[in-house]
């Protein structure tokens, strides 16, 4: 620590330089912190621990086919489940195609799978006794300004009413919210009664999109799915159960590997990096050759001289690392703000920052260990002579 | 003191307007106006005295660039690296619109019921579809059928053969008209399904993509078995389903004789209106119809727009790194030719060749840079197959389109991050002390 003053001198020797150097680092770990929380979002969709013990029973020739509503009994009664409720894929536009949100409709006892969905009682209690009642994450409704008793129009795209009509008109009861940050991308939801629903519906009435299926036990969850399965085996509606987190993950990796794309980014923009700033370090040993030379004279050892570069490159790195960082965090709030919650961007949190902080020790090292063997290495005689 | 600092102040701000102007003119300019500057630039440098003399400079800058390979090379890859990522960006934002736009023509037509945005989530039930193809606009062949398709879109989960993992593949049941109504569909392999049998044909990037749809091979879609028993190209986004007869299909999902929408040909382009009215006019239809061009472009234009924005802005980033890379390097290489462009400077050469000599090194380092970026992504990326989720909740396939805008968008932005980075460098080189320059050692 005592050496830090040294380290800091000899870092801005050459400000224009330094500086530049320290801006493309800035620039490199911004790109970091942004497409790692895009990244860390979609994991987080695919990774969350809540839904571990919740399946999600759809028809094994695809989700977009819907189900049955006699299996609702067959599946309550079978061992190691506690609770099951079914929704429907609703997928009505609100004014434009642009405002995209999930729209769906939902059993009476939805909210008791969810609990992590937090909804007062009383607005429970509106959503059970209004017909037409909606209700909406936080977030959607702050998107769009939406304010408990407003009507809500959506215009079908899949179910028109019995009339022939598109467009279907609901009353905002409610308004949940989910208190981990992580999770806030599901408050993108508008949800509704699916008696109702099934009631006006032109066709597919009695028919379900989904079951989700709390069990008593999660160790037991393949056990259950299974037993479901059983069910409608060799019928002509099977089914196919796994847990909400396997769907999720499912579902987030078919839009592509999101991962190998922003690690084919990353290793561009590293690679850049380190011939980048691999050459500045290179640049600044070389001029204090004589300067490391008088150092080695004046009894620092080839251990401290090799620590002093590194320790350069290093700050260097961490620098411009934490500064970039620190932009990342500010500018995905901000978009946060502006687009609404719902963007798949996660909040530069401890994770990112434990990564970003692994890579700028890793690249500071990489960048550093050319030029500090050179000064290492360095005979006083031949520096001091210029040779 | 205080007024040098102060025309000091108003050199930089200058400068930095003459940069963002060229930048602009750079970047927007038609290829033809930059050959044109080139041309003029040359022919600068070979008539008058001034032109050879920055020729001449040049060549001394470049004949030194081997003794400062490690630095220079900071700067082509640099470069290389904005330009790999923005193209391959784009490439794939165009491929992705190409695989969907090419499925839409102008004089056929998809009729859905009203307020379905996609096939999917479609249901017309026999009558209509009946109604719809009945309509005088249809075109009709020698023996006076329409040439109509009514189809069903339903989806099916597969394993991928990269991940493993269930993906979603489009099935499309067919009516037997759709041979006529789609000309450029190809057999490539095997033969066409039977009417009437629980037979598939595959398309091309669907075969690719998904494991188990071999010639021969059989899958199981709600308990009974289907047989592939052959393979086709579209070109378009076709090639990312499977096709079948329709009223098998419907038969498996037990939708009855209900159809997802029917496509049409129309007698022409100019018919679509008229057919378009006929049936909003129609009070036993309740339908929508889009060309089929419309429809694919609806369906690609969400997607292409993001990745493009994406690509922009990570390439933006990336460029202001890269920018002060080459900032960093040419200053380094005015530092070390200080004293050669100080002895120029007294024997007579004016500041403009300087200025020209050190643009120049910076903007062919970044050409260099520029094409090495560009070839890397067309050697790893063009036609590089991808899937990707699509508006009927399906895999559709596509192919990167490393396309000539995309490229010349590429080298463009090259030039502009080499004008940059060379710009100050060569304003300090040319406002050198002389007489500092000449003691410097």
């Amino acid at each position: 620590m005592k050496y830090l003053q040294l380290v800091w001198s000899a870092m801005f020797r050459r400000k224009t330089r330094t500086v530049f150097t320290l801006l493309s680092v800035v620039a490199a770990f911004l790109l970091f912190g942004l497409l790692d929380s895009v990244r860390s979002a979609f994991a987080g969709a695919a990774g969350s621990i809540a839904g571990v013990d919740r399946l999600v029973t759809v028809s094994k020739i695809s989700f977009t086919l819907s189900l049955p509503k006699s299996l609702l009994p067959l599946i309550q009664d079978l061992p190691g489940v506690s609770r099951v409720t079914y929704a429907n894929w609703f997928g009505g536009i609100y004014q434009d195609p642009k405002n995209f949100f999930a729209n769906e409709a939902v059993a009476d006892n939805f909210f008791d799978l969810y609990p992590e969905w937090q909804l007062s009682d009383a607005e429970r209690r509106a959503f059970h006794d209004t017909r037409t009642g909606a209700v909406v994450g936080e977030s959607l409704a702050k998107q769009f300004h939406w304010k408990i008793g407003d009507k809500i129009p959506l215009q079908a795209t899949i179910f028109p009413q019995k009339s022939g009509a598109n467009d279907w008109t609901f009353d905002l009861v409610g308004m949940f919210r989910l208190a981990d940050p992580k999770q806030k991308a599901q408050e993108s939801l508008l949800v509704f009664n699916w008696d109702y629903f099934d009631e006006a519906r032109a066709f597919g009435n009695g028919n379900v999109g989904w079951y989700i299926t709390r069990v008593a036990d999660r160790t037991q969850a393949q056990q259950v799915a299974n037993a479901i399965d059983a069910l409608s085996a060799n019928s002509d509606h099977e089914t196919k159960t796994q847990t909400e987190q396997a769907f999720n993950a499912a579902f987030v990796s078919q839009y592509g590997d999101i991962g190998l794309i922003v690690g084919a980014i990353m290793g561009a923009v590293f690679f850049t990096l380190i011939l980048l700033t691999g050459n500045t370090m290179a640049q600044a040993v070389r001029e204090r050759i004589p300067e490391l030379a008088v150092l080695k004279t004046i009894g620092f050892s080839n251990q401290s001289v090799l620590g002093l570069v590194l320790a350069e490159s290093l700050l260097l790195i961490l620098l411009g690392g934490a500064v970039g960082l620190v932009l990342a965090g500010v500018v995905v709030d901000a978009v946060r703000v502006a687009v609404g919650e719902a963007v798949p961007m996660s909040r530069v949190g401890g994770g990112i920052w434990l990564r970003g902080v692994g890579l700028m020790l890793l690249i500071g090292l990489i960048v550093g260990a050319l030029p500090a063997r050179r000064g290492m290495r360095l005979r006083i005689v031949d520096a001091l002579a210029g040779r | 003191m205080q007024r040098s600092r102060l025309r000091n102040a108003g050199f930089v701000a200058v400068s930095i307007i003459v940069a963002a102007l060229a930048i602009t003119v750079l970047v927007l300019a038609p290829w033809w106006l930059l050959l044109a500057l080139v041309a003029a630039l040359a022919l600068w440098m070979l008539l008058t005295r001034v032109g050879r003399q920055a020729w001449s400079v040049t060549e001394v800058g470049l004949a030194t660039i081997p003794q400062r390979i490690g630095a220079s090379s900071v700067v082509v890859v640099g470069i290389a690296g904005v330009v790999a990522v923005l193209v391959a960006l784009l490439a794939m934002a165009s491929g992705f619109e190409l695989a969907l736009r090419q499925g839409g023509t102008d004089d056929t037509a998809i009729v859905m019921r009203a307020g379905s945005q996609t096939e999917i989530n479609s249901v017309l039930d026999h009558d209509s579809a009946t109604i719809v193809t009945q309509a005088p606009q249809v075109l009709r062949d020698a023996a006076g059928v329409p040439i109509a398709s009514p189809e069903l879109v339903l989806v099916a989960s597969l394993p991928k053969k990269s991940t493993g993992q269930d993906a979603n593949v489009e099935i499309r049941g067919i009516g037997d008209r759709a041979w006529i109504l789609r000309p450029e569909v190809k057999i490539i392999d095997g033969r066409k399904f039977g009417l009437g049998l629980r037979e598939m044909i595959v398309g091309k990037g669907a075969r690719d993509q998904f494991a188990g749809l071999d010639l021969g091979s059989t899958l199981k879609l709600n308990g009974q078995t289907w047989t592939v028993v052959g393979a086709f190209d579209s070109q378009d986004a076709h090639n990312s389903e499977l096709w079948a007869d329709n009223d098998v299909v419907a038969a498996t999902y037990r939708r009855g004789s209900g159809t997802a929408a029917v496509t049409v040909r129309l007698t022409g382009a100019d018919a679509f209106d008229a057919f378009k009215a006929g049936l909003a006019s129609d009070p036993r239809l309740k339908v929508d119809a889009k060309t089929t061009r419309a429809y694919y472009t609806d369906q690609s234009a969400g997607l292409a727009k993001l990745i493009r924005i994406l690509g922009i802005t990570i390439a933006t980033i990336m460029a202001i790194g890269a920018v002060f890379g080459a900032l960093n390097t040419m200053y380094a290489a005015v530092a070390t030719r200080g004293r050669e462009i100080a002895t120029l400077r007294a024997i007579g050469f004016r500041a403009l060749p300087v200025i020209v000599s050190v643009m120049l090194e910076t903007m062919l380092l970044a050409l260099l840079g520029g094409l090495l970026g560009a070839a890397v992504t067309w050697a790893l990326f063009n036609h590089y197959t991808v899937s990707t989720l699509g508006e009927n909740f399906t895999q559709v396939v596509f192919a990167f389109q490393v396309s000539g805008p995309a490229l010349s968008t590429g080298i463009k932005w090259a030039l502009a991050i080499g004008l940059l980075g060379g710009l100050f460098p060569a304003l300090r080189a040319a406002r050198l002390q002389v007489t500092a320059g000449l003691r410097e050692v």
